[in-house]
């Protein structure tokens, strides 16, 4: 396949921002010394990442997506009073968190809860370093950067158990373990169904998912469509996204793990879940939908430009299910990912390995993906519905009349026992 | 298309693009950019907490540093009991993260290996099917018990 503009390496060639990156780094390295032009061209890639696609969303999306949209679906609006249509909303927010007094109780442990912030948001820095934007826009291409990826999304856990843990409060420490409980829960599920998709693949850098996915000319949603739901499914979970966000409810434990953060440090917890949303829209994007690829829609208009369009729309999504689902129970959730999700993506798993094995044993070209695409769609719609049919999530199965709690499972909360 | 292939370290800009790049140092160049990427998440949090530390207002006042419990005085110790079952959820997460451990290699490179690779590993996957079902049967699963 020829791509002639991948080769264009003149710095006016926008459609890949790695050309000027390139051409100003030429002229840089002629003054400076090799590790300087190096970190320069590092934090190059994370300033350019950031005005691509960090500061328009935390502008637009962050208010007009967040709070408007959300706004809209729950029939009332939303900012409108500061700037043109609310946009200046996050700066008067910011300007306003960062004035307010940061409480440390006196029972806390006041250094955990000072680095707690620290290690919540510092991961979301390093997530954006393996996203490729372009085919020469990465701005640390790991060979494994699939498994780079899972294993800093869940350092923010950490965080937040800290955060928890160290404020020293009831609340804090059930919204604390609530948080590393549904974490765990949801996260093999979602190894599991990406699993899938390194298999397919064969490659476990997301660059290479791109361009596999760009080589036979589908995407891997269809491909993999219960792979992609159980993605969506259990990261909307590990994010704390409202039909999961049992660590943070408002009406069960007051604010979860952040009950005693107020000022910035509880802004930066509340802006991150921005951040990893975006973050994990982009994988999300980049994995399961083309990344910066779109049938050769990237020869004309910058390849950064589509990832982004992509992740933002994707991004929408979080919101729409954020804004429509109610709260789910604690059992609820846990059962759903142990139950349902864990053999779905098993199955999957195996559908997948057995096609694997079919492609290759029977030396069987590019084309088969074609065949293997509305297989796997009509799989799934199968096995979801089966599934759900073992399981018992059936309509008739929902409680008419409100249960007691000794009915219900038995089980009578001891004071002060741990919910 | 080869030859965006290779071009496959470092940012933003490929590989034909750089003259200063030293041949042996290209495994770590990528990680390289971990680590800078690291001191600057840490540098973004601590600019943000110092500067609302430097502008916020600051009143030592009794009953402000008091935890929250329901607007009154807080009641008895505030690390209070933790059901077992977040013990026994660990455990099993634990058995199913070793596995994708396994699993993942497993998975990139198997077509490469003869085929009694891939019926090992479906024999593994199903034995860890069976261990789900066991903890299911045994109500590890059941959250309300």
């Amino acid at each position: 396949m020829n791509l002639p503009f991948l080769v264009s390496d003149k710095w006016y060639d926008i459609r890949d921002l790695g050309n000027l990156s390139g051409a100003i780094l030429d002229q840089l390295d002629k003054v400076l010394p090799y590790g300087l032009v190096y970190v320069i061209a590092i934090l190059i890639g994370f300033i350019a990442s950031f005005l691509i696609f960090v500061l328009p969303t935390q502008l637009f999306l962050g208010v007009l997506g967040e709070r408007k949209i959300i706004g809209r679906i729950q029939s009332r609006y939303g900012p409108n009073r500061v700037g043109p249509f609310g946009t200046l909303q996050p700066i008067a927010d910011a300007l306003k968190l960062i004035q307010k007094e940061a409480l440390i109780p006196t029972a806390a442990d006041r250094w955990v809860m000072l680095i707690a912030p620290i290690v919540f948001v510092a991961p979301a820095v390093l997530l954006f370093a393996v996203l490729p934007f372009g085919p020469n826009m990465v701005i640390a291409d790991v060979p494994v950067s699939l498994i780079y990826f899972l294993a800093v999304s869940s350092l923010p856990v950490l965080g937040a158990f800290m955060a928890g843990w160290s404020a020293n409060n009831k609340y804090s420490l059930y919204g604390a373990m609530r948080i590393v409980a549904m974490a765990i829960s949801y996260e093999v599920p979602l190894v599991m169904s990406l699993l899938g998709v390194a298999l397919l693949s064969s490659t476990l850098s997301l660059q290479g998912m791109v361009f596999w996915q760009k080589d036979v000319h589908l995407w891997m949603i269809f491909l993999q469509p219960i792979a992609f739901a159980v993605y969506f499914i259990c990261v909307s979970a590990e994010l704390n996204r409202t039909p999961a966000d049992i660590a943070e409810a408002e009406s069960e434990i007051v604010a979860g793990y952040l009950t005693e953060y107020s000022g910035m440090q509880w802004g930066l917890f509340y802006g991150m879940d921005i951040g990893y949303a975006l973050a994990a829209a982009a994988f999300a994007s980049t994995v399961f939908l083309g990344g910066w690829s779109m049938w050769g829609l990237e020869e004309y208009v910058p390849s950064w430009l589509i990832f982004a369009v992509k992740t933002q729309l994707f991004y929408l999504l979080f919101l729409w299910t954020r804004g429509t689902l109610p709260r789910l129970r604690i059992d609820q959730l846990m059962a759903f990912a142990w139950k349902f999700l864990l053999p779905l993506a098993l199955l999957n798993l195996l559908i997948v390995a057995t096609e694997k094995v079919i492609w290759t044993q029977e030396e069987l070209g590019d084309g088969i993906v074609f065949l293997f695409a509305p297989i796997n769609i009509v799989a799934a719609a199968v096995l979801v519905y089966a599934w759900a049919k073992v399981n018992g999530y059936r309509p008739e199965n929902t409680p008419k009349k409100p249960r007691m709690v000794k009915d219900a499972t038995g089980y009578i909360p001891a004071s002060g026992g741990g919910r | 298309m080869q030859a965006v292939k290779t071009a496959r370290f470092f940012p933003i800009c490929g590989e034909r693009r750089r003259p200063w790049k030293e041949p042996g140092l290209s495994f770590y160049d990528s990680y390289s950019a971990v680590l800078v990427a690291t001191i600057a998440g840490i540098i973004l949090v601590g600019t943000a907490v110092i500067a609302a530390k430097l502008l916020a207002p600051f009143g030592r006042e009794r009953g402000k540093d008091v935890s929250y419990e329901c607007g009154m005085l807080p009641i008895g110790s505030n690390w209070s009991q933790v059901h077992v079952r977040y013990y026994l959820l660990a455990i099993l997460f634990l058995i199913f993260d070793v596995e994708t451990v396994f699993i993942f290699p497993w998975a990139v490179t198997f077509i490469d290996f003869p085929k009694y690779v891939f019926y090992e590993m479906l024999v593994f996957i199903g034995v860890l099917g069976l261990g789900l079902a066991y903890a299911w049967r045994r109500g590890v699963l059941e959250w309300g018990r």
